[in-house]
C-alpha cells in the first residue's frame, strides 16, 4: 500500500525532475548523448515502489513534460508509463534485492525508450533520424543515464525507503 | 492464504479433494495492475491522437497552454540557476577553439571590411534611386520590425523535436508565425502561443521550409532540413543556377502570391558548404551550414512587425 507521504514525495521529486529536464538537460549534448533525468527518476521510483506506482508516476511525469514543452500530449506519457510499469514488475520479481537492478533497468529501459520514441515519431510521420539516435547517440545516452542513476537512486532510496517484506507484493504460488 | 483442501480422517472413507481454485488475491492484484496500465496506455493514445489531430486549437491545446503558464515560473527559475554553470562551460569550451577561430575571424574581417565599403557605396546608390522612383516597399528587416528579446525557458524533451519554448507570448505582441532570430541569423517561427510563452519551431524541423536566395547570384530555393542531424540543404535550385561554396544564403521574402513567405526578406540563414548535381536529379544538391548554433540557443529575438504586411489581392 502506498502511503500519501510517499506519493507526495514522489510527486515532488518527479516535478523537480521534469523542470530540470526541460529547462536544463534537454540542452546538454555530450558526445551525441543526452542525459534523461526524468526517465532515470521514473525507473528508480518504479523499482522502489512497484509497477502500478511506476506506471502512474510515468504517466503524470510525461504529461507534465509534454505540457511544458508544447510537444504532442501523451507522447512522453506513453513511453514513461510503459517504462515505469516494466521496471516496477522487474523490481517486484526478478530484480528484487539485486544490487545491479537499478543500473541494469536504466540501461535497458533507456535503449527501449529511445527505440520506442523513434518508432512513435516514425508512425506519427515526424522526423525520426534512426542513425543519429540508434548509432551515434544510443551508447552515450545509456552511459550518461547509468551515471545519473547512482546519485538519483541513492537519493530516492533515502526519500522512499524500500518497502518491508511484509508490505511487498505477495505472489507465491503454493503447490501441492 | 487458505488452501482449499479437505481431507476426511475416517478410514476407508472417500477422500475428497476439492477442485483447485485459482488464487483470488493474486488474480485480483494482477488484474488490477493490468487494468490500471491498460487505462493509462489508452489515455496516452487518446491524448496523442487528439493532440496530433489539432495541435494548435481545441481543449487539449487549452490544457497545454494552461500547463505551460503554470510551469513557466519554475522553468525560468531553473534556467536562471543553470545559467552561471552554462556560462562557465561555454567559456572553457570556447577557449579550446579560440586560437583557430581567431585566425579565421581575422581573415573574415579583412574580407568583410572590403565588402562593407562596396556595400556602403551600393546603399547610397540604392537610397538615391528609391527616392527618385518614389518606391513603395513591403516591411523591411530589421527597420520595420520591433524586436522582442526573450529567453528560452524549455526545450523539446528529445532529439526528435526541433522546437523550443520562449518566455514571451501574445501579451508581448507576438502572434502565430512571428519570425524568430538571433544576432547570428534565422531561428524559426512561432507555432503555438499562450499569453506569456510561445513555442518556436526551428528551421531545422522537418516540417519547416524557408524560401531563401543566394545573396551573390540571386538563385532562389527552399531551405529545409537535410538527412543528417543538424544538416540543412537549399532545395529546388535549378541546375542552371550559379551557386558556389561560401555563398551566403538569406531569406527571400515572398516570391509567390499563392504561398506568401512567413519570413521577412534579407535575414541571413547560413553559408553554402557544398554544391553538387547529378544527371538524374532535377535540382542541385546544395548543403548549407546554418549560422545559428541550434545546440546552444539561449536567448532569441522575436520580430514583431510594425508595418502591415501587404496581402496579394
Amino acid at each position: 500500500m502506498i502511503s500519501p507521504a510517499d506519493a507526495a514525495k514522489a510527486a515532488g521529486i518527479l516535478f523537480l525532475a521534469v523542470i530540470v529536464q526541460v529547462s536544463i538537460l534537454d540542452d546538454v549534448d555530450i558526445l551525441n548523448g543526452r542525459p534523461k533525468l526524468l526517465l532515470v527518476t521514473v525507473v528508480c521510483v518504479a523499482l522502489l515502489r512497484g509497477a502500478i506506482f511506476g506506471a502512474v508516476a510515468g504517466f503524470i511525469a510525461g504529461f507534465i513534460a509534454d505540457t511544458g514543452t508544447f510537444t504532442t500530449l501523451g507522447f512522453t506519457s506513453l513511453l514513461l508509463t510503459l517504462a515505469g510499469y516494466w521496471t516496477g514488475r522487474y523490481g517486484e520479481t526478478t530484480g528484487r534485492d539485486r544490487a545491479h537492478a537499478p543500473l541494469l533497468s536504466v540501461a535497458v529501459v533507456t535503449a527501449l525508450y529511445q527505440f520506442g520514441a523513434l518508432v512513435l515519431h516514425f508512425m506519427l510521420g515526424e522526423h525520426a533520424p534512426a542513425r543519429g539516435v540508434l548509432l551515434d547517440g544510443l551508447v552515450p545516452t545509456v552511459v550518461l543515464n547509468v551515471l545519473l542513476t547512482f546519485p538519483v537512486y541513492a537519493l530516492l532510496r533515502r526519500l522512499l525507503p524500500p518497502a518491508e517484506w511484509g508490505d511487498r507484493v505477495r505472489e507465491v504460488r503454493l503447490l501441492g | 492464504m487458505p488452501r482449499n483442501r479437505s481431507v476426511s480422517a475416517v478410514p476407508d472413507a472417500t477422500v475428497s479433494r476439492a477442485r483447485p481454485q485459482p488464487f483470488p488475491s493474486r488474480n485480483r492484484s494482477a488484474l488490477r495492475r493490468r487494468a490500471i496500465v491498460g487505462v493509462l496506455v489508452l489515455l496516452s493514445l487518446i491524448l496523442i491522437t487528439v493532440s496530433f489531430r489539432s495541435p494548435a486549437t481545441g481543449a487539449v491545446h487549452g490544457i497545454q497552454t494552461a500547463g505551460a503558464t503554470v510551469l513557466r515560473p519554475f522553468e525560468l527559475g531553473a534556467e536562471r540557476i543553470a545559467q552561471p554553470f552554462r556560462d562557465v562551460y561555454g567559456y572553457f569550451s570556447g577557449l579550446v577553439h579560440a586560437k583557430r577561430e581567431n585566425a579565421r575571424l581575422r581573415a573574415d574581417l579583412d574580407r568583410v571590411r572590403q565588402q562593407l565599403i562596396q556595400n556602403q557605396n551600393a546603399q547610397q546608390d540604392y537610397s538615391t534611386l528609391l527616392g527618385q522612383l518614389h518606391y513603395i516597399d513591403s516591411p523591411q528587416f530589421p527597420r520595420d520590425y520591433r524586436p522582442v528579446n526573450t529567453r528560452i525557458i524549455a526545450r523539446a524533451p528529445s532529439e526528435f523535436d526541433q522546437h523550443v519554448v520562449i518566455a514571451a507570448g501574445s501579451g508581448n505582441g507576438i502572434t502565430l508565425d512571428t519570425p524568430v532570430v538571433t544576432q547570428d541569423g534565422l531561428v524559426g517561427r512561432v507555432t503555438a502561443l499562450s499569453s506569456n510563452a510561445a513555442e518556436v519551431t526551428l528551421i531545422t524541423d522537418d516540417e519547416s521550409a524557408v524560401q531563401a536566395r543566394d545573396l551573390r547570384s540571386g538563385a532562389i530555393g527552399l531551405v529545409r532540413h537535410g538527412q543528417g542531424q543538424g544538416q540543412m540543404i537549399l532545395d529546388r535550385v535549378g541546375k542552371e543556377s550559379d551557386v558556389r561554396s561560401g555563398d551566403v544564403i538569406v531569406t527571400a521574402g515572398t516570391q509567390s502570391k499563392q504561398y506568401p513567405s512567413l519570413f521577412p526578406r534579407g535575414i541571413q540563414i547560413g553559408q553554402v558548404v557544398s554544391v553538387g548535381q547529378t544527371d538524374t536529379a532535377p535540382y542541385k544538391a546544395i548543403q548549407i551550414q546554418p549560422y545559428v548554433n541550434f545546440a546552444s540557443l539561449d536567448s532569441v529575438i522575436a520580430l514583431v512587425t510594425k508595418k502591415r504586411i501587404p496581402v496579394a489581392p
